[in-house]
């Protein structure tokens, strides 16, 4: 398995997914430049990314915590997300995000 | 510190037209008020600075508000008897010159239009950020403040760092870990306050007196 992620300098990193972690939690363990201030309990929205078109209606549905959490984040589009509320699983393999501006 | 809007020009701003929150709810007497955010500060505000402004609107990004349900109600009134706009909408730019504002240009589900403003008061929440500490002249790596693990003190004496704030070799970001660290912090910290003193370990299991401070004797 694996996750596609774009950077804020638009290059893509390939990260390989692992079974049950937070999408928001293999992009911290790769080292790219993700906040996530809260350290993954939906309560800070610095795991802002936005979800490639074709990835949309694949993830789980966002809650009522996550939507109103986006409310602290900024550029918010509807293929926004916050990856600490993602969980990788095979069903995501190729998944593609790009982390939301800071 | 609270978190900032990724707006170009912001600073030149700041403390003059754009706040992150009230001091003093007079500053806004007679002005023409932008209030952004939907949560509990956002509308608080909102309600409580409306009757002083020459004009208030709020904007958010959805119709739907995280804010205390009866204040949000205050709100929905204030707008349905004129009292005040309400724009669903994100904020995209500052327009003004010298600090002043005249505008702010947000994006709505239908496009771009601008808001006539003086003054914006943005409330998206508080981000870890080192603030006035930054200026305390202590060393700092990427942000955190590196500590000794037997006294936790960074490298100016006196000064301590604990919690989510500071970095060690093998640092965890735990509460538990943040306990541990306060409790060797306040033994070298009570050498400080108290040179001559000496220092008396104790268990509140066991100390009558520390029981007695607690209450709980």
């Amino acid at each position: 398995m694996k996750i596609f992620v774009t950077d804020r300098d638009g290059k893509e990193h390939e990260i390989a997914g692992i079974d049950g972690w937070q999408i928001m939690e293999l992009i911290r363990d790769e080292g790219l430049p993700i906040k996530a201030e809260c350290g993954g309990s939906c309560a800070c929205a610095t795991c802002h990314v936005y979800v490639d078109a074709a990835w949309v209606d694949k993830l789980e549905e966002k809650g009522e915590e996550e939507t109103d959490m986006l409310d602290l984040a900024f550029d918010v589009e509807t293929n926004s997300r916050l990856s600490c509320q993602l969980t990788m699983r095979p069903a995501l393999d190729g998944l593609k995000v790009t982390l939301a501006p800071e | 510190m609270p978190k900032k809007p990724p707006l170009q020009g912001l600073e030149a701003y700041e403390g003059v037209s754009v706040f992150y929150s009230v001091r003093q709810m007079e500053r806004f007497r007679g002005k023409n008020v932008l209030i952004a955010g939907g949560g509990d500060s956002a509308l608080d505000w909102t309600v409580n600075l409306q009757p002083l402004t020459q004009s208030m609107a709020l904007v958010h990004r959805r119709d739907d508000f995280r804010a205390a349900p009866d204040t949000v109600n205050k709100m929905r009134a204030l707008v349905e008897s004129g009292g005040m706009a309400l724009h669903i909408a994100q904020l995209k730019e500052l327009k003004g010159s010298d600090g002043k504002l005249e505008a702010v240009s947000v994006k709505g589900p239908d496009g771009d239009y601008d808001i006539p403003c003086d003054i914006l008061l943005a409330f998206f929440g508080l981000t870890m950020k080192l603030g006035p500490v930054a200026e305390f002249g202590i060393n700092l790596d990427k942000n955190l403040i590196p500590v000794d693990t037997e006294k936790f003190e960074t490298d100016v004496p006196g000064i301590f760092a604990i919690g989510d704030i500071n970095s060690y070799p093998g640092k965890l970001k735990l509460i538990l870990s943040g306990f541990h660290e306060a409790a060797l912090m306040s033994q070298q910290a009570f050498r400080y306050v108290y040179p001559e003193r000496r220092l008396r370990f104790q268990y509140t299991t066991s100390s009558s007196d520390l029981q007695e401070k607690l209450g709980v004797s």
